[in-house]
């Protein structure tokens, strides 16, 4: 036991808060005879993660610490056992169970009790509160009979209290709020209208504006009474109306108490009485009750330092959160609500994805004030600390709910690693930014699991953490190497990059743009990632530089084991008539050339001499033909179903949609292939959904998906605009078009550019349809310059000697054919010898 | 050049024939031999057309360019993208055997190969 002339400090409730207070004095001095009274029956646990109660954690996997740990800190802990009287004149408290404990200094932790209004009714057995681990059992058993549940409060408890409900597989759960919209203290009412349409689709049923007038049921509930008129029937009720601060022993000794409740303290978390304080949910800090375990945690602080003559004081807490509620993320932070004219707000809405996101910026547009995020609070950690730090905000401060664009300094002020080291990361534990990045460097922390080990930071509500993941990475990348994302080493810029620098230097040929902006001689990689790029630009003839192109680009077919090349004319949309099938036929004949249908819906000749292309292309483009680009990183074709020019099903004509897409398009180069289908109804024939866009006929119009897939690594397209009209799909399809065209590195299909972007297809979307970036007007001007400038590029070669020319295999005698090729026959057919 | 005096300067094709920093395969004694026109260095050079790797005719319509700190000129077979040194015909980026590389020169507007 401790000795008689240390100071003793008596605690007064064993919650949260009154632990963290033992747990944060032990930290800093032995030298006090700590006594705990506890009124439940069980030490301290984490009323914050209750709810996981039902999840199958057990009471004492929710335990804050272990019986043991107050014994081993010689903390006399009295459980079960409530303080009833302070005697202050004595310095003493009296228990129920008669002790008499005389103390130095006293802390109230008395914490709150769920808030139940005063409805007629609300004594009725089935009518219960949630709040404890003993009323989460009582709502256990209650569930388990129960069809119909309501809960009483729409706020943040009262939607834990829901989710409990559904996780307890009550077959119909209500949600009944007094005030217009959901968690009226926390989001606005926008965000508040997206959470209730994500958590109605998750079952909930919510009623708004509604006041419970009274509760029916002889004896036991039956049905809610509203004001309104309206019953409903239920079988059990969760009242979560809020809380009320445990403030009745504090009153009763005499202290001060606030008009509606809470024991009233100074920044000292002093009550009127100098050697008594209060911490947590029952005290009441400048005319305010704390409900979150956080600043609870910080009053503990500042007690503990008090009685150590610290000078720490209580200044008003942040009430900033993110939870995650029946697996939609929830979050406010800074001030959610201000508006004009004292802030400026940046909305971000996707009704489809349920993502509702809110800045508030100063007039100004310099600092974050404040702001809201529903469905995906991924950024919450960053704006928290963008507000906290005052830290000026980069010119697109949209970029911090989209997601950065890439390129030059566009995820200033939005990365973790630019925080000051002062910065709180984990406010529970007061954790700062310096203390995790120090564990990194000095202490070879890195995992999560190792820095809670190391400091606690993320131990508390965890919100946090997220933010030490990339504090853990970023930390360990800034100590090794950073790689660059560049072409090749004659060219120490992006795609991205250099494609804005020849724009804007108006370079239009390869050596130009080595000579300025590359070094070396080039190579293979950067000469056609650069003939892309000028391609994107100005869509010049591409056999004027045909050196710079890969040799299917260089002699405009594809070449094939043998070195022999295929011949693909287009048939857009796949639709072909029979005259062209007897040109084709007879072409491929006179040049002995093997056919076979490709899974683009078009006729594949192969086995052409390059010598014989010229003269091959000449015959098509006399039949009608133009070239198909198969050769070329563009769009190859627009697979059609038949669509409801013959199908019974079709709702609309895909074969016109597709052609006249793929002749939108044909010729335009892009970072890789580009693949197309168009469905003319949901049965999807066309393969749409497996395109780098695809597009599927609606009862009401077009459904436009995007960044699809065949191949190696198959994906989906995923629905980029939905019911729309021709029109608005061909303007999406431009602007997503020229954005990839633009942006995604050489070789890159839409899906993996897709993959790698920041925000995802939440942010394309956000380009594309809603313009935030702004640039959607060049977007549209920059392709249609390109389909301005398309050329059949076979009619060209055809009709210019010179470039004919290079079409031979011998540049000293044209006539001779390569007496390598050699071919078998197959089916009838010839094939490629085996090599 | 040492081996000049060893080998027969064989008149091939015009300056015009071979594309400006490209390549074009010409029929010199019955072999098929890929020549280039390093014009951005006013270099020429000259290797076999043949790739080792799948005993393809295509070094001529590969591209060229230079590895290095050294500026090693090179090409890459449009096939599989092997690339080869044009001073030594070493393979740069694979286990490849070397190929065959020939002296070039140009007089006036005519492209001579040493044969030996």
């Amino acid at each position: 036991m401790a000795p008689q002339h240390l100071p003793t400090v008596v605690v007064i409730g064993n919650g949260m808060v009154g632990y963290k207070f033992c747990e944060k004095l032990l930290a800093k001095s032995a030298a006090f005879n700590l006594v705990v009274f506890g009124e439940e029956p069980r030490v301290a646990y984490d009323r914050v993660h209750l709810s996981e109660y039902f999840g199958g954690k057990t009471a004492d996997d929710l335990l804050m610490a272990p019986t043991q740990w107050y014994h081993d800190h010689g903390i006399t802990l009295h459980l079960g056992d409530a303080v009833q009287e302070i005697d202050r004149a004595s310095q003493t408290v009296h228990s129920r169970g008669g002790l008499v404990q005389p103390y130095d200094y006293l802390v109230l932790a008395t914490g709150s009790s769920a808030f139940v209004p005063d409805i007629p009714g609300v004594e009725k057995a089935g009518v219960m509160v949630y709040r404890t681990i003993e009323d989460l059992e009582e709502i256990k058993a209650a569930a388990a009979t129960s069809r119909v549940g309501a809960v009483l409060g729409g706020g943040l408890l009262g939607l834990e209290a829901a989710k409990a409900l559904l996780d307890l597989g009550v077959e119909q759960t209500h949600v009944i709020e007094f005030a217009p919209r959901l968690m009226p203290r926390q989001i606005d009412a926008a965000g508040s209208a997206m959470l209730q349409s994500k958590l109605e689709a998750l079952g909930l049923q919510i009623h708004l504006s509604k006041a419970t007038a009274s509760i029916g049921g002889n004896g036991r509930i039956d049905a809610l009474h509203f004001g309104d008129g309206s019953i409903l029937e239920v079988d059990m009720l969760v009242i979560s109306a809020g809380i009320r601060p445990r403030d009745e022993l504090a009153k009763l000794a005499g202290l001060e108490v606030g008009l509606r409740g809470g024991i009233t303290v100074n920044d000292q978390m002093q009550t009127s009485d100098p050697r008594i304080f209060a911490i947590g949910e029952c005290a009441l800090h400048g005319g305010m009750i704390y409900g979150l375990v956080a600043p609870g945690y910080d009053m503990a602080e500042v007690v503990a330092s008090q009685l150590l003559q610290g000078a720490r004081a209580f200044t008003g807490f942040d009430m900033s959160s993110k939870l995650k509620l029946i697996g939609v993320d929830v979050a406010s932070f800074g001030d959610p609500f201000i508006a004009e004219p004292h802030s400026r707000s940046i909305v971000y809405e996707d009704a489809h994805n349920g993502v509702y996101k809110r800045i508030n910026l100063s007039p100004d547009g310099k600092y974050l004030l404040g702001g809201v995020l529903i469905g995906d609070a991924d950024a919450y950690s960053m704006l928290l600390q963008t507000v906290n730090n005052k830290i000026i905000l980069p010119p697109h401060p949209e970029d911090l709910i989209l997601g950065a664009r890439g390129g030059e300094g566009s995820d200033s002020g939005s990365n973790v690693l630019d925080l000051p080291d002062g910065a709180l990361i984990c406010s529970c534990e007061a954790v700062t930014k310096g203390m995790i990045c120090d564990a990194v460097t000095d202490q070879g922390i890195t995992t999560v699991d190792a820095m809670k080990k190391c400091n606690k930071a993320g131990t508390g509500c965890g919100g946090c953490v997220p933010m030490l993941k990339d504090l853990i990475n970023g930390t360990l990348t800034a100590q090794g190497s950073y790689i660059k994302n560049v072409l090749c080493e004659h060219f120490d810029y992006s795609r991205q990059e250099l494609f804005d620098l020849l724009k804007i230097n108006d370079v239009r040929t390869y050596s130009a743009a080595l000579d300025q902006f590359g070094a070396g001689d080039g190579c293979e990689t950067c000469k056609p990632a650069v003939g892309s790029i000028l391609a994107g630009l100005w869509n010049d003839l591409i056999v004027k530089q045909n050196v710079i192109q890969d040799t299917n680009d260089r002699y405009l077919a594809n070449i094939q084991k043998g070195g022999s090349y295929s011949v693909m004319p287009r048939m857009a949309g796949g639709e072909v008539s029979p005259q062209q099938l007897m040109t084709i036929g007879r072409i491929a004949e006179k040049y002995s050339l093997y056919t076979k249908i490709t899974g683009g819906q078009r006729i594949d000749m192969f086995g052409a001499h390059v010598s014989d292309l010229p003269d091959i292309w000449e015959e098509l483009i006399n039949a009608g033909f133009e070239s198909g680009h198969a050769y070329g990183k563009s769009l190859r074709t627009v697979k059609s179903c038949v669509g409801s020019t013959w199908c019974r099903y079709g709702l609309h004509d895909s074969v016109s949609f597709a052609i006249e897409i793929e002749n939108r398009y044909k010729g335009i180069r892009s970072p890789h292939k580009m693949k197309s289908g168009v469905s003319g109804c949901v049965r999807e024939c066309a393969e749409a959904q497996a395109k780098d866009f695809g597009v599927i006929a609606t009862e009401k119009g077009w459904n436009l998906y995007v960044c699809g897939n065949g191949g190696a690594k198959p994906q989906h397209a995923q629905l980029l605009a939905g019911d729309i009209d021709k029109e608005t799909l061909l303007k999406y399809l431009d602007r997503f078009m020229m954005f990839y065209i633009k942006t995604a590195d050489p070789l890159m299909r839409t899906a993996t550019w897709l993959n790698k972007m920041d925000g995802g297809m939440a942010y394309l979307r956000n380009v594309v349809v809603n313009d935030s970036l702004g640039i959607c007007a060049d977007l549209e001007a920059e392709i249609e310059l390109l389909i301005k400038n398309y050329h059949c590029e076979w009619k060209e070669v055809v009709e210019n000697p010179e470039l004919r020319k290079q079409f031979t295999h011998f540049v000293n005698a044209p006539k001779v054919k390569d007496p390598t090729m050699k071919f078998e026959t197959m089916r009838g057919q010839k094939k490629v010898a085996e090599w | 050049m040492e081996a000049a005096t060893a080998v027969t300067w064989l008149p091939v094709c015009k300056t015009t024939d071979i594309p400006a920093d490209g390549g074009a395969c010409a029929l010199v004694e019955g072999e098929q031999v890929a020549i280039f026109n390093f014009a951005r260095r006013g270099e020429w050079y000259a290797t076999q057309n043949l790739c080792p790797h799948k005993q393809q005719m295509a070094l001529a319509r590969g591209m060229i360019g230079s590895a290095g700190e050294t500026l090693e000129p090179k090409v890459a077979c449009p096939f599989h993208k092997r690339t080869f040194s044009l001073l030594t015909g070493e393979c740069l980026n694979a286990d490849e055997c070397a190929i065959q590389t020939y002296p070039v020169k140009v007089e006036g507007d005519d492209v001579y190969i040493g044969w030996a």
